[in-house]
């Protein structure tokens, strides 16, 4: 078989996408170097730290453990596909108003999984939101801040339906 | 990682083609332990087929026969179906427990015990429950126990060529339980200093049978059939449970590494079975 790049057509953030890339190359790669998604962080590259969080057709994944070849025929969506246009997702809104972040290369991944929780568990505990970003680590903030900030956006979330 | 092809083929037969041709090729499902061991420069391949367009690789079905788990299934498909996680709570309990939201988006049952680690949290319960492999090849197919699936630490039985396609869990009935009980020093995303699975089938306060299984105290995850027969015709008390925990402790040959000392995990297989069995027990109870 010829060493040859693949095609992937794939949609991200809701828009249709198409790149070329080597099969060896994770989905992170393929986001940040060909696709130029950087909003998406490399921490550990082997599953551990959550930075890559993105969702697979609304599934919570670490990008770094896809290949970007299995992208194909599939929905992605990344941190830049979170907020609407200039008006930030509440979650974005609460981590900049309660400090949830500090070096700040967690926090895409912290959102997009905080994002997959609460929109099928829109009141989830505090216990619930420890064990659910349980593969998100941060080395800054001692993660009070950031389970409180995703606590506020649920609350902000739910007012907004109100 | 080094330069290799990948396929996706729609069928098992297309599957086994790619396999022909290429005989050091590696199976992806979800990808956690795969990826991992070839970036580490663990594993190599020239051709990795991707097994998540096979429709017996991603079959998920109850019937009156049991539980069809397609080995390339997510965990989070398991715990994510009502229907299925009503049926087989211990099932996504530990479907739940594989590492973290992200790896469960990926990773296989499937795929953990292909993996075969001695602390896989997955086996011991699939032991337990008396899951059977679905395993097939291009010239056939065989069935096989999951206790007779690991031979040594990442080693299992499949020989080249040959593909875990699913696992079957029979169907229990309302009077039986089973449980997953592991050690791990923090609250989540961790490998089991022990663990334990069992099963049991409780009869008007006897127990008529169980099974007992455990990860992390051997070479591979194992099967402690002494302590599940010494239960068999037993009255549901602690003496009973007691001594099949003592059974599971005698079986264990653990290792002294970071994550315990030999004593300390044979004294935890006595108190991870015993507890797994108190909490089984109460669930039988709840539905007799």
């Amino acid at each position: 078989m010829p060493m040859a790049k693949v095609r992937v057509q794939t949609t991200i953030n809701g828009e249709t996408a198409e790149f070329l890339c080597e099969p060896r190359q994770s989905l992170l790669e393929c986001l940040r170097d060909i696709l130029g998604l950087t909003g998406t962080k490399e921490g550990c590259n082997d599953g551990n730290c959550g930075a890559c969080t993105v969702l697979l057709d609304g599934r919570v994944v670490n990008s770094c453990l896809v290949l970007g070849v299995e992208a194909e025929g599939h929905a992605v969506t990344t941190i830049e596909g979170i907020a609407r246009g200039s008006r930030l997702h509440p979650l974005q809104q609460a981590f900049l108003e309660d400090a949830a972040l500090q070096c700040g290369i967690c926090t895409p991944g912290f959102i997009v999984a905080a994002k997959a929780l609460l929109d099928q568990e829109p009141h989830p505990s505090e216990d619930r939101i420890r064990h659910y970003l349980a593969n998100n680590l941060c080395r800054c903030t001692g993660y009070d801040k950031i389970v409180r900030a995703v606590q506020h956006a649920a609350s902000q979330m739910e007012e907004a339906k109100a | 990682m080094k330069w290799f092809d990948y396929v996706a083929p729609r069928s098992l037969g297309e599957a086994f083609q790619h396999v022909a041709s290429h005989p050091g090729a590696r199976f992806l499902a979800g990808g956690t332990d795969l990826l991992v061991q070839m970036r580490a420069g663990r594993k190599e391949t020239d051709l990795v087929i991707d097994l998540k367009h096979i429709p017996e690789l991603m079959e998920l079905r109850d019937s009156s026969e049991g539980l069809t788990l397609g080995a390339a299934v997510p965990c989070c498909a398991i715990y994510g179906g009502l229907a299925v996680s009503r049926a087989y709570p211990a099932l996504a309990e530990v479907a739940g427990l594989i590492g973290g939201t992200q790896i469960q988006g990926r990773a296989s049952i499937g795929g953990n015990l292909a993996n075969a680690a001695p602390s896989a949290d997955s086996i011991p319960l699939l032991i337990a429950l008396g899951a059977v492999c679905r395993i097939a090849s291009a010239s056939g197919e065989r069935a096989m126990p999951v206790e007779e699936f690991c031979t040594a630490p990442g080693v299992n039985a499949l020989h080249p060529g040959e593909l875990l396609v699913s696992l079957h869990i029979p169907k229990s009935g309302p009077r039986a339980a089973a449980q997953y009980l592991r050690f791990i020093p923090r609250n989540e995303m961790d490998i089991a200093v022990a663990g334990a699975g069992v099963s049991l089938v409780l009869d008007n306060g006897t127990i008529r049978s169980a099974r007992v299984a455990l990860s992390s105290v051997a070479p591979t995850p194992l099967f402690v059939k002494t302590a599940g027969d010494a239960l068999a015709g037993k009255p549901a008390e602690p003496e009973s449970l007691g001594a099949a925990a003592e059974l599971a402790r005698e079986a264990a040959r653990p290792i002294t590494d970071m994550r315990g000392t030999a004593d300390y995990r044979r004294h935890l297989c006595a108190v991870l079975t015993r507890r797994a069995l108190e909490a089984a027990l109460a669930k039988a109870k709840e539905n007799n």
